[in-house]
């Protein structure tokens, strides 16, 4: 048996990431939560992410968008109204300078439509072969427009799921570009900033936690909650929205939507009541095929999926990026 | 029928229903991984009356590759290992390619063996030569193609393995199965005919089915009913893409390239004819030849269960070492990581509770 190393699964934010987080950072940096933003302060939220998406560019969006979107919707997920974000770029030497004014421009461009303005940032070049053209880390500010908590702990069973629209657009898109498989139309990625949307729906007593589905997807997201509040969750699958082209890739790769990533997706926990947040929702240009895709339930311990056939089928933490498979 | 009337809940419910007064106990097997993985995404099992048990049978490639393989392609120095992504994180008996990548082993994961062609115009390239007569024609077609571009630096691990050789042997070890759930895709290269044997010298039946829930309650109420009129026979449930005959063109390309040979099954030991090598006209293209590799060796870790699960004779979750000292984050044996195994479509599908 080799010594433990870090492996590319650990990097997958599933269930090896969180348990790297679980048994060294949290204990060591004493965190009060595993979240990725935190609030310090006074309605002051930060945050900070990596990207390091390969290829760089792919249908739908690109490296330097996915970082500005992905920082503001970490910020958003807490109901903040993202303000500033900080740039920090590591640059494989080599890289074509048109690419950095592409990717700087695709900053630039995303950052004003999420209205937030890069106020600082760093740059370093490392060798040739040391990296892959460019990695990015963005760190963000916002603000809370009032007093405002989003927590799994306000989560109670009857709590309805919410998504704000298809699954899995993201990872195939990136999937096909990477591999070159030539699917037409390209499927295209969802990156999206989410900010708005969620001010649309906030102040809300009835929305109780917001997350956004990225790496590990919705399955990761539903685990992690069950993981945090001991309640059971059941999907519905006829009404969670996928693409068919999408869900025909999917298949023939033996890849499960529930676990792709997505980044322009959040799932909404609230109080069932009525169905005006689902509305709201709806009406927004990113809410447009919004559906209620589950239920926090004690009736199951664990999160489930309940087939077009009626039959529940388990959707555990997978312990790293799913793979495609041989035949 | 329209494709999506595979999945229709009204009829899966009439099957279903039909399906509940059968009572005289039956063991069937589904042969391919990628049916385990139907059966448990739809949930079937749960649909059937006690009396049918469903076994998994030695149809996912990566299970009944001998582990050894692993570390051999691990211990390689100065090449690129092109592989499905399925192996990569299969347990040697020292390392996985995941860990091996993680210590600097350039690996790669492909979705077609012709990427690794790709791959071997700028370095030495292995393509682990993994999977069934489905798989088999696209490498062989990509080495013709390497032949043609006279790309030198490419190379197979051969360790294709034949389905019907599988079936025979298994039938022999194991004689408590009453009858074949047949792989879909298999079926569609080799054609119906590859089991006559079936019935003709074992006196099982089978029926060839498709992936979608409705396919595969098709071919359990079949086999049903060729049991109570005891009338075993072949038949195919997936007309839709398989013929008597299957794909000549993908035979013929198959066996240009390759040849049968002895081939070892995890779980099974040595069987003739039961793999496919390179033809000597192209041996060149032979990794164990070019890198002086020796035969592969079986070895079970101890108080893994694998082979008895491969060959029918226990489910998964019978083995002791399931969900606690073999899961997907620590596997004892490739049945656990394979995205096609049957302990891995168990864990994921299957457990009562998934609290982990």
């Amino acid at each position: 048996m080799s010594a433990e190393i870090i492996t590319l699964g650990h990097g997958s934010g599933t269930g090896l990431t969180r348990k790297l987080i679980l048994e060294i950072f949290q204990p060591l940096f004493a965190m009060p939560s595993l979240e990725d933003a935190a609030q310090v302060g006074e309605r002051t939220i930060i945050t900070t992410d990596s990207y390091v998406v390969k290829p760089l560019f792919f249908p739908g969006s690109d490296i330097g968008e996915l970082a500005v979107n992905g920082t503001v919707n970490d910020l958003a997920m807490k109901g903040a109204r993202p303000a500033f974000l900080m740039i920090s770029m590591i640059i494989e030497e080599g890289l074509p300078m048109a690419t950095l004014k592409k990717i700087a421009g695709s900053i630039a461009s995303a950052a004003r439509k999420a209205d937030v303005k890069v106020v600082a940032g760093d740059t370093k070049v490392v060798e040739k072969g040391r990296g892959d053209g460019i990695y990015i880390t963005s760190s963000g500010i916002g603000y809370l427009p009032c007093d405002l908590e989003l927590s799994t702990r306000l989560i109670r069973k009857g709590d309805m799921i919410l998504i704000n629209g298809t699954i899995g657009d993201h990872a195939i898109a990136v999937i096909n570009a990477r591999n070159d498989f030539g699917l037409t139309p390209a499927p295209q990625s969802d990156c999206a900033p989410l900010h708005e949307i969620v001010s649309n729906l906030l102040p809300d007593k009835d929305i109780h936690f917001l997350r956004d589905a990225t790496r590990g997807g919705i399955a990761a997201i539903m685990n992690e909650v069950y993981a945090e509040t001991g309640l059971g969750i059941i999907l519905e699958e006829e009404r969670i929205p996928v693409r068919r082209e999408i869900e025909a890739v999917c298949e023939m790769l033996g890849l499960d939507p529930l676990y792709l990533a997505n980044e322009g997706k959040m799932t909404v926990f609230c109080q069932n009541n009525d169905e005006h947040i689902l509305r709201k929702m709806r009406k927004h240009p990113l809410g447009r095929a919004a559906a209620i895709i589950g239920e926090v339930t004690d009736s199951v311990k664990g999160v489930y999926l309940r087939t077009l056939m009626g039959g529940l089928r388990p959707c555990p933490m997978i312990e790293s990026d799913p793979l495609p498979r041989i035949c | 029928m329209d494709s999506r009337s595979y999945r229709d809940p009204a009829l899966m419910s009439a099957l279903t229903t039909c399906l509940q007064d059968w009572e005289k106990p039956v063991s069937i097997m589904e042969v391919c991984g990628s049916h385990t993985m139907a059966i448990g995404r739809w949930g079937i099992r749960k649909l059937l009356p006690s009396s049918i048990r469903l076994l998994s049978g030695p149809g996912c490639p990566v299970c009944v590759t001998p582990m050894s393989m692993i570390d051999q392609l691990a211990g390689l120095k100065d090449v690129t290992i092109a592989t499905f992504g399925d192996l990569i994180r299969v347990p040697g008996e020292r390392i996985s390619l995941e860990k091996a990548r993680a210590q600097g082993l350039d690996v790669q994961i492909i979705y077609s063996p012709l990427e690794a062609l790709k791959i071997a115009r700028k370095r030495k390239t292995i393509l682990a030569g993994i999977g069934f007569e489905t798989t088999i024609p696209g490498i062989a077609q990509t080495v013709l193609e390497a032949e043609r571009q006279g790309i030198s630096d490419f190379y197979v691990y051969p360790a294709f393995k034949l389905i019907p050789p599988a079936l025979k042997a298994l039938l022999k070890i194991n004689n408590s199965i009453d009858g074949f759930i047949l792989p879909g895709h298999v079926s569609v290269i080799i054609g119906a005919r590859a089991y006559r044997f079936l019935p003709r010298d074992f006196g099982r039946g089978g029926v060839i089915t498709g992936f979608e829930p409705v396919d595969i309650m098709l071919a359990i109420s079949r086999l049903l009913k060729q049991l109570k009129n005891g009338d075993c026979k072949i038949e195919n449930e997936y007309s839709r893409v398989v013929n008597e005959r299957g794909n000549n063109k993908a035979q013929d390309i198959i066996y240009k390239v390759f040849q049968p040979e002895r081939a070892l099954w995890r779980g099974l030991g040595w069987l003739e004819n039961s793999g496919l090598g390179f033809k000597p006209a192209y041996e060149r293209f032979d990794a164990r030849l070019v890198f002086s590799l020796p035969p592969l060796e079986d070895y079970i870790k101890s108080g893994c269960r694998c082979p008895d699960v491969l060959r029918g004779v226990i489910i998964p979750s019978e083995c002791p070492l399931f969900g606690s000292n073999c899961n997907p984050a620590h596997p004892l044996g490739s049945c656990m990581v394979s995205s096609e195994g049957s302990c891995a479509a168990y864990f994921k599908y299957e457990r009562n509770s998934n609290e982990c």
